[in-house]
């Protein structure tokens, strides 16, 4: 990827949980397989998009990468360090280092806590400035994040949904982090605000030289904001590359239908007929090999058995251009051919 | 000749107006698109349409919805209980609170059928089994057994499409219909909805902020801020050149149309509360073309050229 030592390293990470009801005596316990064995790297000051469609693992994925929930296996080394769950220095180093914007302004902020508050006590917690210099630091976060000082009285009711995922960007900065790791943080917000958000966000992370790990269901966003993207379905990553060319000619035949489904904006632009039929299938019940094979058009017999296929550099020998985790090599995208 | 005509419809608050001057009309087979951000005042249009607004809060303030030679905004609520899906359905962003949980998913589709056409039990099974396979469910025969629960997403949409359409409205209002689903299932939907509208000559409110959605699927729109109609017209002409400013910065501040590497034209500041509208036209504090007029008289939407018309007092005839 960059030649330069990677600031996150994700190797083969596993989550899976417990189903719920899965705890009756004398049956075998289920699970929902939900990242399976997905590798990544970021580079300081790099924008990773991560999209994918509702249950294929993308929101674990993040939480996992900061350890906020518990992987099966695989490794997450952040600058050069490994991060484990037992590893209680390496914990504290990495939330030191990283931050999480969610996606619901008011859910992820106390209702009964002023939002100054909310951010002085990222502050605190993590000893970055000391404490009669605390209020000023505030107010330069509010400001930095286009809110006024003098709003910081104000409890998250009395602010937009815009203001308060505002002030979730302050919080996540206050951390002074390297990376900040957004959860579908647009999604709630009208595209009017959403363009401001997304607006305040390229400009930090250019910045600052934040890295940024941006997950979203939204295409559009994602193409806008990122420079790589990574394609997920079923708790894998299908497709990883830079950005446009992903979008451009994107050579798995998820991302391929995936693309086709979006509406596009210019009306003369028509939506072809659509590419897949159903829904992905359940995390508790993987499908053998291909996980996409089920639901895929040019799937042949070889595609149910053995492994997965794993990614694999599209022009051999030169990630760069991008991987894909297909056996086939695809003839050049055809998926926009019904265009005038 | 329109099947659904509304004129002037306002909806009130106490004393407060949400909603203030609504004129739309829907022909047999139309698909009318009803953009607008949260708190626009979309939602309350529709359930005005319907005469579902919730009693005692909102309420009818003035204007007229006319179908089929009756005003539905004076209409009784008996009389009313024979429009809402005999001759208007209406589905939801959200299956999962407008299907019963409880319900065999078949029961809910011949519910209507029964009490609506005092239909046998026999003929109401044949008739809800005949929906749910327009509606593209796999295997509908078996699946009438099933709960709600035991259908996924998309296919909880579909079903509460054919509860809509049992007793054959002529007009189905879906109010973001799309918007909980993901954009594969979500394309699945549309196909779905027009399908519906070319075999049954179905007209369509289509409700929605997605402004992708309206492009695949709207034949005329009508652009909605803070309580008003900004902008309607056909679609094609509309999203091509719009003519009110708060349309052009919605089309321009969507993702993908803009360089990636620039920033986005975002709309300044935020849309006023409900209720707590600015004097003048509405939308001036976050207009780019506002002029001193703009703060102090309200424009009326004014008819321009082909079938389009739009409020604002430099509203440009394309």
């Amino acid at each position: 990827m960059n030649a330069s030592l990677p600031l996150l390293d994700v190797k083969d990470l596993m989550v899976r949980f417990r189903a719920a009801g899965a705890g009756i005596p004398f049956t075998r316990p289920r699970y929902i397989n939900a990242v399976n064995g997905v590798s990544l790297t970021v580079a300081p000051g790099e924008t990773l998009g991560i999209v994918g469609e509702s249950g294929c693992g993308k929101s674990t994925l993040g939480r996992a990468i900061l350890n906020l929930v518990e992987f099966e296996s695989g490794a997450v080394r952040f600058e050069g360090g490994e991060v484990s769950a037992r590893d209680k220095a390496a914990i504290a180093r990495l939330r030191g280092e990283t931050a999480m914007i969610f996606q619901d302004p008011y859910g992820s902020l106390n209702p009964r806590i002023p939002i100054g508050e909310a951010i002085a006590e990222v502050l605190r917690v993590h000893r970055k400035v000391g404490a009669d210099a605390v209020p000023a630091r505030v107010a330069e976060l509010l400001r930095l994040v286009g809110l006024t000082p003098d709003l910081a009285g104000r409890r998250p009711h009395q602010l937009s949904g815009g203001q308060c995922q505002r002030v979730g960007i302050a919080r996540a900065l206050a951390v002074e982090p390297r990376l900040i790791i957004a959860d579908e943080c647009v999604a709630a917000l009208d595209v009017s605000i959403q363009a401001q958000i997304l607006n305040l966000l390229m400009e930090l992370q250019r910045r600052m030289n934040l890295a940024l790990i941006f997950i979203s269901h939204d295409l559009g966003v994602v193409r806008h904001l990122c420079r790589r993207v990574a394609v997920m379905y079923l708790g894998r990553i299908v497709e990883l590359g830079p950005t446009e060319q992903v979008f451009s000619a994107p050579r798995h035949p998820y991302t391929r239908a995936l693309l086709a489904a979006v509406p596009d904006i210019d009306p003369d632009r028509l939506l072809a007929p659509p590419q897949l039929g159903g829904e992905p299938p359940s995390p508790q019940d993987l499908p053998s090999g291909c996980p996409f094979h089920p639901r895929c058009p040019h799937a042949q017999t070889a595609c149910a058995r053995g492994n997965a296929p794993t990614l694999r550099a599209t022009i051999p020998g030169d990630l760069r251009a991008g991987e894909v985790a297909c056996h086939f090599d695809l003839p050049p995208d055809t998926q926009q051919g019904e265009d005038p | 000749m329109s099947l659904l005509e509304v004129r002037n419809l306002s909806i009130a608050a106490g004393a407060s107006t949400l909603v203030e001057q609504v004129d739309l009309d829907l022909a047999e087979g139309e698909v009318l698109g009803l953009v607008g951000e949260s708190g626009s005042g979309k939602t309350i249009t529709c359930r005005a349409l319907m005469r579902l607004l919730p009693a005692g809060e909102l309420r009818i303030s003035a204007g007229s919805i006319h179908l089929n030679g009756r005003d539905l905004a004076r209409a009784s609520e008996a009389e009313m209980r024979k429009v809402r899906g005999v001759e208007i359905g209406m589905i939801f962003q959200n299956p999962n609170s407008h299907l019963d949980p409880v319900m065999r998913i078949g029961d809910q589709i011949a519910e209507s059928v029964r009490y609506h056409e005092g239909a046998s039990a026999g003929e109401a099974r044949s008739r809800a089994i005949e929906l749910l396979r327009q509606v593209g469910i796999p295997d509908p025969a078996r699946r009438m057994a099933a709960y709600p629960h035991e259908f996924s997403g998309g296919m909880r949409q579909r079903a509460m499409i054919a509860v809509a359409l049992a007793c054959r409205p002529k007009i189905l209002i879906a109010d973001e219909p799309t918007t909980a689903l993901d954009v594969t299932v979500q394309a699945q939907v549309l196909r779905l909805l027009l399908d519906l509208r070319d075999r049954l000559g179905l007209a369509i409110v289509l409700v929605t902020h997605n402004l992708g959605v309206v492009a695949q699927t709207c034949d005329s729109l009508a652009v909605m801020y803070a309580g008003r109609v900004m902008e309607r017209g056909p679609k094609r002409e509309l999203l091509r050149m719009p003519a009110h400013p708060y349309t052009a910065a919605l089309l321009g501040c969507q993702p993908g149309s803009a360089n990636p590497a620039e920033p986005l034209p975002a709309i300044p500041g935020q849309p006023p509360a409900a209720g707590a509208f600015p004097a003048g036209c509405r939308f001036h504090p976050r207009c780019p073309r506002a002029a001193a007029i703009c703060e102090s008289e309200r424009p009326a939407l004014r008819a321009l050229r082909d079938r389009r018309v739009a409020a604002c007092h430099f509203a440009v005839a394309p």
